[in-house]
């Protein structure tokens, strides 16, 4: 073998050697049975066509990459955004495994989550045992000031009731009785990460509005002039949440960022370990009950929030993850107009600057097509920002997205002379999308990391937006929402736009005629 | 919300729980009650005798077929029957696959979120045999029904589950606001089967709340699958119902 400790090939290189070529080819004829490169050739193809896409439109009992994860994700993503909270999963070990990793990899950052540990016996005899067990051990190893509780398929299928064993656990003094053990039942088959964002953020709001789980008094809402701001599910959360703050500073209004995951998905590296870092504190969410209103930045993220808090006797406002010039008038208009205060001097000139950079740009990105998968929220902002820059999206596809968001989505590709091609996909997969930019193909592609499968199969030029985006680092630092935002996505579109035009004209004295310093 | 009075009945299979509940339902709408009735067995006969007819619309074959249960509307499975009553089958895979108590999980979940309970006074889970895990328990968590009635015989068995259910509902006791309403006896014509049905209520800590005499006007009734308050409203069984609806 090539591989000696004086010269360490890496991966890159180390299978490309004579004999690892040799090896596989070997396996790949002895073992494999790979029909014959032509009718693979053949199929792949095939695989292009109109016909296979009406066959691959017609499916009906199978999802191909789902452009989704799952209800218990979103909940652990929503708890570690209250202070020093550490979210407990019912169920096994390796759900929770997945999602530690699963954030770990986006955000590269630890992902402290714990589970109860649940395996056959449990699934037979139900989790109270591990449900009492796993509550004293969180609470005496981890010392968080608040337990998130919410659940895995296998803790739902056999019915198991959070509220009823959480009790149970303090009566058998697992925990403190007056210890805070906010719970959501999340059914990783049912919905979507957002959904389990939604459950989380409201079975948190329950616990301390409606008297935790009747164990104290409801709270009476004495209402004063602060806004709540939910920011949902959000890849970008780090900075989004960072640049709301700055803008809620420069309005200078009181408000209360409600599940603030910004600290613990960016901890300094100081030498200090943080489990827990930032996040809304127990008081403060209390004290949301007494808010004038609330703003949720994704309507999708919060539709069951939204209603309780409602039913509160708070204002409620949902917007689609306003992504541009357009959409950040509206959020400041919004928050405006629920204050009473003026849109600060500072921010209209952001938006001077903005408007002035897609001006400067507009040449190439007007008329371009482009395809994006994402969450529904996240896809709406996107698509209303390329409209607004004169841009076509024309596949809109969100697995997670609804009857009510493809009507929504039609209603926006209708307000705009660009939407006249644009279609919305919702429920639909990253197989759907594949045909898609084959038949019907576009310019670019707007999606995460899975994307780079579609940009390989497809030649489809990907620009990373979303979650999760693994094989880029640090994007999630940057906002793209307020006017900074707009501009940091302005960006990462142009980047990609001027990447295709060189990869496009940089054969010598063929098509560089067009490889230009100037573009 | 706060007059929304919900119940739960259990008992051993076929001991006449669908039919004891839905007699003294339909005492309690003759009564002038608005009564809303939950079906949670995958047989979903639950509501036969009101609709005149099986239901063929249930949740879970309609959610099914429509690929999820979001995608379903109240006024697809809600169906009135006597009296008004409103009656909702969850449904559930056929016997030996799947699993029938996530399926009252989530047709219970999808009720409440479609707003089914506004407007009644009452709501009747009609639970399947035995409480055998954690789904069947979902009528009696916390915030759902606040009395369990047992229906039971003087048979060895149907006290043997009547015990077991009391002991699922003490596990939920001290979370919720639930608490065994009662038992009420069938008769069967077995020896001593008062004596026995009280002395097991006693040591239950609960009350024998209705002894129902065997009557065959039951029968007649179930054959033309109707209560026996609408069959034959002047009969003797018909009272003992309305008796045991009070």
């Amino acid at each position: 073998m090539t591989q000696n400790a004086e010269n360490v090939l890496d991966h890159f290189n180390l299978f490309r050697e004579p004999e690892y070529v040799g090896l596989f080819e070997n396996k790949r004829k002895e073992f494999e049975f790979m029909p014959p490169d032509d009718q693979v050739a053949e199929i792949r193809e095939w695989a292009k066509t109109e016909e296979y896409k009406e066959k691959n439109f017609a499916r009906e009992a199978l999802v191909v990459n789902p452009a989704k994860a799952c209800q218990p994700l979103g909940a652990v993503f929503a708890a570690v955004g209250f202070e020093s909270t550490l979210p407990f999963v019912h169920g096994s070990q390796g759900c929770v495994a997945y999602y530690r990793s699963h954030f770990s990899r986006h955000f590269k950052e630890p992902t402290s989550c714990v589970s109860s540990s649940m395996t056959e016996d449990a699934a037979v005899f139900g989790g109270l045992n591990n449900m009492i067990d796993g509550l004293a051990n969180t609470y005496n190893m981890y010392k968080p000031k608040m337990i998130a509780v919410s659940t895995t398929c296998m803790a739902e299928v056999i019915g198991d009731d959070l509220n009823a064993f959480i009790k149970t656990s303090k009566e058998k003094g697992s925990i403190p009785a007056e210890y805070d053990v906010p719970f959501a039942h999340t059914p990783a088959f049912v919905g979507s990460h957002i959904t389990g964002y939604d459950n989380v953020i409201k079975g948190i709001l329950q616990h301390f509005w409606d008297g935790k789980a009747g164990t104290v008094p409801a709270l009476e809402r004495v209402p004063n002039e602060s806004i709540n701001f939910i920011g949902g599910f959000d890849g970008y959360t780090v900075g989004n949440l960072r640049e709301i703050k700055r803008i809620f500073g420069l309005f200078g209004i009181d408000y209360t960022l409600i599940g603030d995951n910004s600290d613990v998905f960016d901890t300094p590296t100081d030498g200090t370990f943080r489990m827990y870092d930032g996040g809304t504190t127990l008081e403060d969410t209390a004290n949301a009950l007494h808010a004038k209103a609330t703003l949720s930045m994704q309507e999708y993220c919060t539709e069951k929030t939204l209603p309780f808090i409602a039913e509160h006797g708070q204002e409620v406002v949902a917007l689609n993850h306003p992504i541009g010039v357009a959409g950040t008038d509206k959020l400041l208009m919004e928050i405006s107009r629920l204050t009473g205060k003026p849109i600060p001097a500072e921010l209209e000139k952001e938006r001077g600057r903005l408007v002035d950079a897609i001006a400067d740009s507009t040449a190439h990105i007007h008329g371009q097509k482009f395809a994006i998968y994402g969450d529904p929220d996240l896809c709406y902002g996107l698509a209303a920002f390329l409209l607004e820059l004169g841009a076509e999206p024309t596949h809109v596809l969100a697995t997670n997205g609804g009857k009510n968001w493809a009507a929504k989505m039609q209603e926006l590709f209708d307000a705009s002379p660009f939407g006249k091609n644009c279609k919305v996909y919702a429920g639909k997969d990253l197989w759907h999308m594949r045909s898609l930019l084959f038949t019907d193909p576009v310019d670019f592609l707007i999606g995460n990391t899975y994307g780079k499968y579609l940009e390989r199969d497809t030649g489809t030029p990907l620009i990373r937006i979303g979650f999760p985006i693994f094989d880029r680092h640090h994007k999630h630092r940057y906002p793209v929402w307020g006017y900074q935002g707009g501009l940091n996505v302005l960006v990462w579109i142009l980047d990609r736009i001027f990447e295709a035009i060189d990869a496009n004209s940089n054969i010598p004295a063929k098509t560089d005629y067009s490889f230009d310093i100037i573009r | 919300m706060s007059d929304l009075r919900q119940i739960a009945f259990y008992g051993k299979g076929g001991i006449g729980k669908s039919t004891t509940s839905q007699n003294t339902l339909a005492a309690l709408a003759e009564m002038g009650q608005k009564i809303l009735i939950v079906g949670c067995d995958p047989k979903a006969d639950s509501t036969r005798l009101i609709l005149h007819s099986k239901a063929q619309d249930t949740i879970l074959s309609l959610a099914a077929d429509a690929g999820s249960v979001e995608d379903l509307e109240l006024e697809d499975v809600m169906k009135v029957g006597y009296r008004d009553i409103r009656c909702v089958e969850s449904g559930g895979p056929e016997p030996g696959v799947g699993c029938a108590g996530r399926g009252v999980i989530t047709s219970i979940n999808f009720l409440e979120e479609e707003g089914a309970y506004d407007g009644v006074d009452y709501v009747s889970y009609d639970v399947l045999g035995d409480v055998v895990c954690g789904g069947f328990a979902m009528p009696i968590r916390e915030n759902k029904a606040q009395e369990i009635y047992i229906v039971m015989s003087g048979e060895m068995m149907a006290m043997y589950a009547a015990n077991n259910i009391s002991k699922g509902i003490l596990k939920y006791a001290n979370s919720g606001g639930v608490r065994l309403g009662g038992l009420v006896c069938n008769e069967r014509q077995t020896d001593k089967e008062l004596e026995l049905a009280e002395s097991l209520a006693q040591k239950l800590g609960t009350t024998l709340i209705h002894f129902v005499p065997r009557d065959n006007i039951v029968q007649h009734a179930e054959l033309r699958r109707m209560t026996v308050l609408e069959f034959a409203p002047e009969s003797k069984q018909a009272e003992e119902y309305r008796q045991l609806a009070k």
